[in-house]
């Protein structure tokens, strides 16, 4: 469990033009620079936005890795919701789920 | 001089970002009340604007997280997110890094700020200046209290802060406005965005406009566990409304206060007096 260098990636990606480009066009070096285990790994390596959310991963790192991927709000709300009914509930970090999977408080 | 305005706001991105989405009535209601806030702000004729924010991974980072930091730059970008992803265009934001040094030196007496030579805004800096500052023509003076990476500084250092701020800008021939920004309950990025807690908020802005720094800084109602239990971890960001209020001294007056889930939050702006 490397939840550290996980969310580390996301702050370099969110901060770096030229790690944004990266991610595209030389991905597996890229994510070679960062000490993540197997599920980590392919989580980024996929944009699993669910699997990320429930590793952990800050909010606030994850909400813009996104729309770099080119997914709409809802679609992101959903996907940490789809998360959570695939992998169980939220294992570390603050940005745990407190409404049901099945809720949209702002009906998105 | 010293200060000549004081307030704090909300800073969530979906204010402008997903303006699109909100009921147009309402949303128009709240955008008119933050441009009213700005039109004070700028009525006080302020020389630097400072904007205490809780910033989110934009300049730092788990590595190496300052409790408090402030900037020391003459000049600023952002926002660092996709500015369609925000609603607000790229900008180069004017700063003053011989006042914000004056201010650091004071500060330093009391509290162990980290500076910043650098430093991109995010929304929580960039959203509250497209509303106060939209031309971006006053010098801006950032301040971040982490309220994002626990460890978090503890309630009664963010007052300490605030009674710094407030020793250092009274020391500055300089006319400076004070903003803070972030708050209140919220649960924001995750999939309960667009909860609050709407009671705990009225609660809280109540005891900020009476600026009762008792109940503010109470542990039982405030401390991290309480807050992230009642008012998510968006909550720990009153901190920046604390140290607006132990600066100001004053008492509050809230021209907004409506919880809009598509915006995740209750939409606040509120001024202080400085006294």
């Amino acid at each position: 469990m490397s939840l550290y260098a996980t969310q580390k990636f996301l702050y370099d990606l969110n901060r770096g033009a030229e790690v944004q480009r990266r991610y595209r066009e030389d991905k597996e070096a890229l994510l070679a620079g960062y000490d993540l285990d197997d599920e980590e790994r392919t989580a980024i390596r996929e944009g699993d936005i669910g699997k990320l959310y429930v590793l952990g991963c800050n909010g606030q790192l994850l909400m813009h890795f996104a729309p770099l991927l080119g997914i709409p709000w809802a679609d992101y709300l959903e996907a940490m919701r789809e998360g959570v009914r695939k992998y169980g509930p939220v294992r570390a970090g603050i940005y745990a789920m407190t409404t049901g999977t099945d809720e949209k408080v702002a009906g998105v | 001089m010293s200060l000549v305005f004081a307030g704090v706001c909300s800073h969530a991105p979906g204010i402008t970002g997903r303006a699109h989405l909100a009921d147009a009535a309402i949303k128009d209601e709240f955008h008119a009340q933050f441009h009213r806030m700005g039109e004070q702000l700028r009525a006080s004729k302020p020389d630097a604007v400072i904007v205490i924010a809780a910033e989110h991974f934009a300049n730092f980072f788990m590595n190496n997280m300052p409790a408090y930091a402030i900037g020391m730059a003459d000049h600023y970008e952002g926002p660092i997110e996709d500015p369609k992803w925000l609603g607000i265009e790229k900008h180069r934001i004017p700063g003053n890094a011989a006042l914000s040094q004056r201010l650091i030196r004071e500060v330093m007496n009391t509290v162990d700020v980290a500076y910043a030579e650098e430093w991109k805004f995010d929304h929580g800096i960039m959203v509250p200046l497209n509303f106060l500052t939209p031309d971006y023509d006053v010098d801006v003076i950032p301040v971040n209290i982490n309220c994002q990476g626990p460890p978090l500084t503890p309630l009664h250092r963010a007052w300490a802060f605030g009674e710094a701020l407030r020793r250092a800008c009274d020391k500055a021939p300089e006319r400076i406005a004070l903003v803070g920004t972030g708050g209140i309950s919220h649960w924001p990025a995750t999939p309960d965005s667009g909860k609050v807690n709407e009671a705990w908020d009225r609660a809280f802005m109540d005891r900020w406009c009476r600026n009762d720094k008792d109940a503010m800084l109470s542990l039982d109602t405030y401390g991290d566990e309480a807050t992230y239990r009642e008012a998510g971890q968006g909550g720990f960001e009153i901190r920046t409304f604390l140290t607006v209020a132990a600066a100001a001294r004053g008492k509050g007056e809230v021209l907004h206060f409506k919880p809009i889930p598509i915006f995740a939050v209750s939409c606040t702006a509120a001024t202080m007096s400085v006294e």
